[in-house]
């Protein structure tokens, strides 16, 4: 059985112009100790999924979903408590705005010991051995002292570390990490990721890492999951992924790499992601794909099997080339 | 080769902080003698740590900060610590790009005033006419349409926000671009279309650029010489090939380990740095890396090393030997 599952998940939201679908039947597969990237462009509905699944989005959104289940249970209908008893200690979080998630009136030391307070019957002197002992893992130094600091005396750095010592203080079963190492130099992410891997083979810690950051991807995780427009587009074990990608937005988000670019001018995509008012309705890529063809402006692709990556695509590619069409070409 | 449109000597700049309660005044050595040159149609890219000093060099070589010290030339004339605000000429040769494609537009201004803005406090003497020529040149220029002329910065996305940045700092016919972080806030597909573009104008206006990022496969794959800076002191300066295939000194080893790469298949052997980058209020004695470096000899916590070399400079007692530095 998965720790978590998500069956066509869906939020909307009222704005002051009409509904907006920010996620649009999204799949989520995450089993124990797994380790699992979603990438996509900005606006894809990453945080917004990940968000609905902690229950955090504003009065706003109006989520559905046919299953939404986290270690066999049913998050659609447990009570406001039960949630509570689940967010934040076996599924937690780090935001992608670390300095919105830490209470400005409060020191570090506090929300972090307030957090194991709630949720452990730890003694207040392990409470503080344990807060000394995630302040040293994320990389803090002197974290006695620091634990003394509050959020705004810290840098972009500094909190966000402070964010992920809190987000790993009750020994979550599933992390899901927002962009976790945005704020931070390619030492300290290195070190941070390390410890995240790290938590994952010690403890079984599954993880979700959303980044946008295809290095990041190509050396953190085991999967990979691509969105585009609020859609799952493809998931892939890692190394298929970055070799034979099977949707054409995948392929083409890889060859804008600068590291795979063979002249100076590098691929890109043209156009911009569809927005409230202008998505399209056949393929949501298919104004900015080039393998586009009538079929894909009229009709909505159904995913493919798991041997092509589950691409949403009607011509899924193999070797860089889609398959399925008619021999018209 | 063409010659240096700018040169910079040993320059720096620090600030004054006052001390609060029980603390002391002190002087942040932000940017602490950076020397390089700047050559029409070439990029020097800036890469380093958070607080390295990457945006102080960038606002004194825009000279929107006069150096404290050390002599910045451009286009054969010299700015000394009491700055360049007279001269407008020279101001204008030398333009800026933020990072920030939202915060960096006046949202209440349209494209085209943005555009003509420049001229408008800088150039009195063009008339409307021509202000609005140009500035719809400009628009063609980076790739956008004409109707967006009228348009507002909340209606683009943001590749499109950081063509008009770009635009808009190209209306004064600089000879030198600086780029602070000019992509990092762009999805991969963006990023592609903006450093075409800066590629491509590079090229067709000979500009000089010098590119901040820290993101090391934009600047593989843009530059043509890279200035690595540790605490405000640049610390291996050289041709992209030597830095990235052959970097001497540890910092730059251990910053090009620690960047991962783009491919599954290849999972390398990191350096790991111990500690983190020291306070510039407070900076080591002796080699400012040393607190966190592998290579630390007992010359290395005494005596401040030198940039040294032709062509590929780096400043280190004990350098990574030439047989040991395999492409990273
Ligand atoms: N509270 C809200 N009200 C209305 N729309 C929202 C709200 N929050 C998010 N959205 C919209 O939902 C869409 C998905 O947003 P989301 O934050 O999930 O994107 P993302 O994939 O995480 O992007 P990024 O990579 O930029 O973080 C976006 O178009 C966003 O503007
Ligand atoms: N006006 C100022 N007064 C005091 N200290 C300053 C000032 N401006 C910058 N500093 C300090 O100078 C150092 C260098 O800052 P700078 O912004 O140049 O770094 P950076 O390399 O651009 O970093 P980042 O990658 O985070 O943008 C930092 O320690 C910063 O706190
Ligand atoms: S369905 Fe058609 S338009 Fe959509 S991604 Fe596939 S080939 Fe491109
Ligand atoms: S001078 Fe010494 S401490 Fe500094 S980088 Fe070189 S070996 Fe390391
Ligand atoms: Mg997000
Ligand atoms: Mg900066």
């Amino acid at each position: 059985m998965a720790l978590l599952e998500i069956r066509n998940l869906s939020v909307d939201f009222a704005t002051h112009s009409g509904q907006f679908r920010a996620v649009d039947g999204v799949d989520v597969t995450v089993d124990e100790g797994d380790l699992l990237a979603i990438v996509g462009e900005s606006g894809s509905g990453k945080s917004v999924s990940m968000l609905a699944l902690m229950g955090l989005l504003p009065w706003t959104a109006t989520v559905t979903a046919d299953k939404l289940e986290f270690d066999g249970q049913d998050l659609r209908t447990i009570s406001a408590r039960a949630r509570r008893r689940i967010v934040g200690k076996d599924i937690s979080m780090i935001f992608q705005e670390p300095m919105s998630s830490l209470n400005p009136a409060f020191t570090i030391g506090w929300q972090i010991k307030e957090s194991l307070r709630k949720h452990t019957d730890m003694t207040r002197s392990q409470r503080q051995d344990r807060a000394v002992e995630l302040m040293r893992q994320v990389g803090i130094p002197a974290p006695e002292k620091r634990l003394q600091a509050y959020p705004h005396q810290l840098s972009g750095g500094m909190s966000q570390r402070a964010m992920i010592a809190m987000a790993l203080a009750n020994k979550p079963k599933l992390l899901i990490a927002d962009e976790p190492t945005t704020a931070l130099d390619v030492t300290i992410q290195a070190q941070i990721l390390e410890l995240l891997t790290g938590l994952q083979q010690e403890t079984g810690m599954a993880l979700v890492l959303i980044t946008h950051d295809m290095g990041v991807v190509a050396e953190t995780v085991q999967r990979v999951q691509v969105q585009y427009a609020g859609q799952r587009v493809e998931l892939q074990e890692v190394g298929g992924l970055f070799q034979n990608p099977h949707h054409p937005y995948t392929a083409a988000l890889l060859a804008a790499l600068p590291e795979r670019a063979t002249e100076k001018r590098l691929p890109t995509i043209p156009g911009v992601v569809p927005g409230q008012f202008d998505r399209p309705a056949g393929c949501l890529f298919s104004p900015r794909c080039s393998f586009a063809d009538a079929r894909c402006i009229a009709q909505r692709p159904s995913p493919a099997g798991p041997e092509l990556g589950r691409a949403l695509c009607h011509y899924p590619l193999i070797d860089g080339q889609p398959t399925g069409k008619e021999s018209a070409a | 080769m063409s010659e240096a449109i700018l040169t910079a000597k040993n320059l720096k700049r620090h600030y004054e902080v006052k001390g609060g309660f029980l603390k002391p005044d002190a002087t942040v050595r932000a940017l602490d003698g950076a020397s390089f040159t700047l050559t029409p149609g070439k990029t020097l890219a800036v890469v380093g740590e958070s607080g390295s000093g990457k945006s102080t060099l960038a606002r004194v070589v825009t000279m929107i900060e006069p150096p404290t010290e050390g002599d910045l030339i451009i286009g054969g004339r010299k700015i000394g610590p009491e700055g360049a605000s007279g001269d407008r000429d020279l101001r204008a040769m030398v333009q800026i790009v933020f990072q920030d494609p939202y915060g960096s537009l006046n949202p209440r201004q349209t494209i085209g005033q943005t555009l003509m803005e420049p001229l408008l406090l800088n150039r009195p003497e063009v008339s409307a006419a021509e202000r609005e020529t140009r500035a719809r040149d400009m628009l063609a220029m980076v790739g956008l349409r004409p109707e967006h002329f009228e348009r507002y910065p909340h209606m683009f996305s943001g590749g499109q926000r950081q063509r008009v940045a770009v635009a808009r700092a190209l209306m004064l016919e600089p000879k030198i671009l600086v780029l602070d972080e000019p992509v990092s806030a762009l999805d991969l597909s963006i990023q592609s279309q903006v450093l075409n573009l800066l590629m491509d104008l590079q090229e067709r206006m000979d500009l000089a650029y010098l590119f901040i990022s820290h993101d090391l496969s934009v600047v593989r794959h843009i530059a043509d010489e890279v200035l690595v800076l540790y605490l405000g002191q640049p610390v291996e300066i050289g041709p992209k090939q030597a830095i990235f295939e052959a970097p001497r000194h540890p910092y730059t080893k251990a910053l090009l380990s620690a960047t991962p790469v783009a491919d599954p298949a290849l999972r390398k052997e990191r350096i790991k740095l111990e500690g983190e980058l020291p306070s510039p209020m407070n900076k080591p004695q002796g080699c400012s890396f040393n607190p966190r470096c592998w290579r630390r000899q007992d010359v290395c916590t005494k005596v401040e090393p030198e940039l040294q070399g032709q062509g590929h400079c780096f400043a280190c007692h004990n350098p990574i030997p030439l047989d040991e530095t395999e492409a990273a």
